[in-house]
């Protein structure tokens, strides 16, 4: 994948007036998520109530950007025609720190995916828009996994 | 073995095509259920119970009226069953309860497709079209790919694992006249040389969308005696809707079909390895697998070992999907839930022709909608 994700035809988020502060955040390099004042759970994707305990106290957090990887897959024929030059490109399925797992691109790194890897947070612009994507942990010689 | 909660009694099915030109999917639904209503023996006017599928892009609202004032039907009970590839099974244990409830008498359960050219894309507002799509995660194919790769990362299962399903399939789609790869089979060979589609998905794992239409008729055991064809029993079933979105699945590895299944085991007092036919709802190979541990005839990750131990075609003891699955047959829209209905319905009755199983006593049918997220089975049971 060489081309310029930013430059892709892609479908945009269609954002409500309670999603906004998620796609306002993103477009800041940010990833914000709800966090219930009553249960203390996280929550993703934005909701008006707490999907744990109906509470309506709920406050946006942001998340710390770490995550590991669930599930993936490489995809090669995208099911909307907007992503078909940039692929092959990976999705995966992201459990974020904080508990809830949401679905990102996965930027290509250096080594090849696992489930189970460690990713973190990688705003990137496609499609005209920064999207809140991840990329695996690159391990430094002295930064091993523990 | 319990009592019967309901029979049905008559079934149609229009034979599947890749494509329809001009024509409506009420006409389908209309052609398939006289097919439906006349092998049950029954006169239209007999039918006061109508269960029908949404019709995306037709008929946003009203959809029982709709389909009643085509028929001319004026029932005493209808309803849409919106449950994904789980709707044909979910309308036949309603069609009991409502029977049961003194509702009505006889139901007609129907669901139908027609597949134009240049059909429009739906405009949804949801959440996997505001949270997954953005990121390149349109359509089913990715989301299963999703489930796939969790259960090889989980308990080391193999593409060929995978693969023998889908050319199970194709092997017994070979004796289904109707079936859309009749004349087309395909070895694990062929399934893993086809093109990938969003790893480790390969395109032969995938059903074919086709434009068809499937029916049965339910009415009470009582009802049943007095009708021509012999009634297949309702001994139980069972439900569960867990999520929409792969990313919002409680477990990646396992599904909502689990406890459904259990539930129609306990109603009907059986257990999965009792059933003489296994008509497990197959949009993915992925969704086969899943169903097989789920059922409890292997241990979760072994249903690679299970299917290499076991001939699924219609003469082996563990008969699978024996009028080619939808892998084989086609996927006609929601519909292609109900052919697992009709297969078990044409076993149960003896009725199956050159692939007629040997003991056809009961059969365990799947649904299976949306991301491994709605799930109905059904055990039925012959007259």
């Amino acid at each position: 994948m060489s081309i310029d994700l930013n430059t892709l035809k892609t479908p945009g988020p269609t954002i409500t007036a309670l999603t906004k502060p998620f796609w306002d955040a993103a477009a800041e390099g940010r990833l914000t998520i709800q966090r219930c004042k009553d249960c203390s759970t996280a929550v993703f994707y934005p909701r008006p109530i707490c999907p744990y305990c109906w509470s309506k106290r709920l406050a946006w957090h942001d998340a710390s950007g770490k995550g590991r990887l669930k599930s993936f897959s490489e995809v090669h024929k995208p099911g909307n025609p907007g992503w078909l030059p940039a692929a092959p490109y990976v999705v995966g399925l992201v459990e974020l720190a904080e508990g809830p797992t949401m679905l990102s691109f996965i930027l290509p790194g250096t080594r090849s995916l696992q489930v189970g890897a460690m990713l973190r947070l990688a705003p990137t612009a496609i499609g005209g828009r920064v999207l809140p994507a991840f990329k695996q942990v690159e391990f430094g010689p002295e930064e091993k996994p523990k | 073995m319990s009592r019967s909660k309901g029979a049905i009694v008559g079934i149609g099915e229009l034979k599947p095509q890749r494509l329809t030109s001009g024509v409506t999917t009420l006409e389908m639904i209309a052609e398939v259920s006289r097919l439906a209503v006349r092998d049950a023996g029954l006169e239209p006017a007999a039918i006061d119970g109508l269960l029908v599928g949404p019709q995306v892009g037709e008929t946003p609202q009203h959809v029982p009226a709709t389909i009643a004032e085509y028929l001319g039907l004026a029932p005493t009970m209808a309803d849409v069953v919106d449950l994904g590839g789980a709707s044909g099974a979910g309308m036949v244990w309603r069609a009991a309860a409502a029977i049961e409830a003194g509702m009505c008498e006889a139901v007609l359960c129907v669901l139908a497709n027609n597949r134009e050219e240049a059909a429009p894309r739906s405009p949804n507002r949801n959440p996997i079209r505001e949270f997954d799509v953005p990121f390149g995660a349109s359509g089913a194919n990715i989301s299963y790919a999703l489930l796939m790769q969790a259960h090889m990362a989980e308990y080391g299962s193999t593409a060929r694992d995978f693969a023998m399903i889908a050319a199970a399939a194709r092997a017994n789609a070979q004796l289904n006249p109707d079936a859309i790869f009749c004349g087309k089979p395909a070895d694990v060979e062929a399934v893993l040389a086809s093109p990938m589609i969003a790893s480790p998905l390969h395109l032969l794992e995938i059903v074919m969308p086709v434009a068809g239409g499937e029916a049965v008729v339910v009415t009470s055991a009582e009802r049943a005696r007095s009708l021509p064809k012999a009634p297949v029993h309702l001994l139980g079933a069972g439900e569960k809707v867990t999520h929409r979105a792969v990313s919002q699945a409680p477990h990646l590895t396992s599904g909502p079909l689990k406890s459904a299944m259990a539930r129609a085991f306990a109603q009907s007092g059986t257990q999965a390895g009792e059933m003489d036919l296994l008509s497990l709802y197959d949009c993915y190979t992925i969704m086969v697998a899943t169903t097989i541990e789920d059922a409890g005839l292997c241990a979760p990750g072994q249903f690679g070992a299970w299917l290499n131990d076991h001939d699924l075609s219609h003469k082996g003891a563990k008969p699978l999907n024996t009028h080619g699955g939808q892998l084989g047959f086609g996927q006609p829209d929601l519909a292609g839930g109900m052919t697992h209905v009709v297969d078990a319905v044409r076993q149960l009755r003896g009725d199956a022709g050159e692939r007629q199983i040997g003991k056809a006593g009961l059969a365990l049918v799947t649904g299976n909608g949306a991301t491994m997220s709605e799930a109905t089975a059904l055990v039925l049971g012959a007259a």
